[in-house]
């Protein structure tokens, strides 16, 4: 088999005019299917499964903060009804217990907060509530670690983040919720 | 006076136009690398709620969605108008979803597995009835990384 000569590939270029096209054809296939934006949300860790009745601890009535969610989408905390809206400030108050007052937590190592909701409550109000309480541990963390370290919690590093963790742990008691409401 | 030179003949002003193909496939590329094909096409009505306290969900491999709403009007015949459950992209049964962890499950290297999200998301109207059951059959399954889907909310 003869080499070809240089002089007959030369002429042998491939036509790449529609390159172009063939990529733009790809480019708007990906732009169509494309989903830039990302799943957000509020993260929670549920407790394991078990089968036997979990042991009922002997708490002391001033550490726990209930709230109550009804059928009806209403508030109960601590028995007394309450709203939304300042349910965030008041979480914050009972766990730090800046007056020591002897009906709120007594460090906030030892608060723990019991949540309960019937099984008619709105997933919306539900997640308000969650939302409110996370966002009360938030802030409380905040503030420590801006007192600690002068920053925020999520730009501390990993052991200074547990440092924290421990002194403001986020315990939430969550009881199977009652039947009320309950669409049959 | 005159500074600016006539402007020799006619000699064609083209822009060339060869790197062109080079600017599209970087921009081509930069989509194929962004992109997520649209997931499973929901069944169910999900508009999520809002909230704060929101965490982003880094890794899409390492993550599972449970649809809770009520069917969309073109299922209502077939699935009635109570909230029910989407998993993939099939309505599905409660006692299917341990299944379904663990075939999700299954295509996750072992090292990563206990980092495996399940998200739910869930209309905002939907009562929390379907919601516990949900999340009981997932610690039953020992899935426990759980995240309630929201957007974020406008100050």
């Amino acid at each position: 088999m003869p080499k070809k000569s240089s002089k007959d590939r030369l002429s042998n270029e491939i036509n790449a005019g529609s390159m172009a096209d063939i990529a733009f054809l790809l480019l708007i296939f990906f732009l169509v299917t494309t989903t830039i934006d990302v799943d957000k949300g509020v993260l929670v860790r549920l407790p394991p499964w078990s089968e036997d009745e979990p042991e009922t601890e002997k708490l002391n009535k001033r550490n726990v903060y209930s709230v109550l969610v009804n059928a009806n989408n209403e508030l109960l905390v601590r028995g007394e009804p309450a709203s939304v809206d300042n349910l965030r400030e008041n979480a914050k108050n009972f766990i730090i217990n800046p007056d020591n007052r002897s009906d709120m937590a007594e460090t906030p190592q030892k608060a723990i907060i019991s949540l309960r909701n019937d099984r008619g409550t709105k997933y919306g109000t539900y997640l308000e509530v969650y939302n409110e309480l996370k966002a009360a541990y938030t802030e409380l963390r905040n503030a420590e670690s801006q007192k600690r370290f002068g920053k925020d919690f999520e730009f501390l590093d990993r052991d200074r983040r547990k440092e924290i963790i421990n002194a403001i742990p986020l315990i939430l008691s969550e009881a199977e919720p009652t039947d009320f409401g309950a669409e049959s | 006076m005159s500074k600016f030179q006539k402007k020799r003949g006619k000699s064609s002003p083209e822009i060339s136009t060869a790197s062109l193909p080079d600017i599209i496939f970087m921009l081509l590329f930069f989509f194929m690398v962004v992109t997520v094909l649209r997931d499973s096409s929901l069944k169910v009505e999900v508009v999520v709620p809002q909230a704060t306290e929101l965490t982003k969900l880094e890794k899409k491999s390492l993550v599972n969605y449970l649809y809770m709403g009520t069917p969309k009007d073109a299922e209502k015949a077939i699935y009635g108008t109570k909230p029910r459950l989407q998993l993939g992209d099939k309505i599905a049964d409660l006692d299917q979803i341990p299944l379904f962890i663990a075939q999700h499950r299954e295509k996750v290297p072992e090292a990563q597995q206990p980092q495996i999200t399940s998200s739910l998301r869930v209309d905002g109207e939907v009562t929390m009835g379907i919601v516990t059951d949900v999340k009981t059959q997932l610690r039953k399954s020992g899935q426990l990384k759980v995240n309630y889907s929201a957007k974020p909310r406008p100050e």
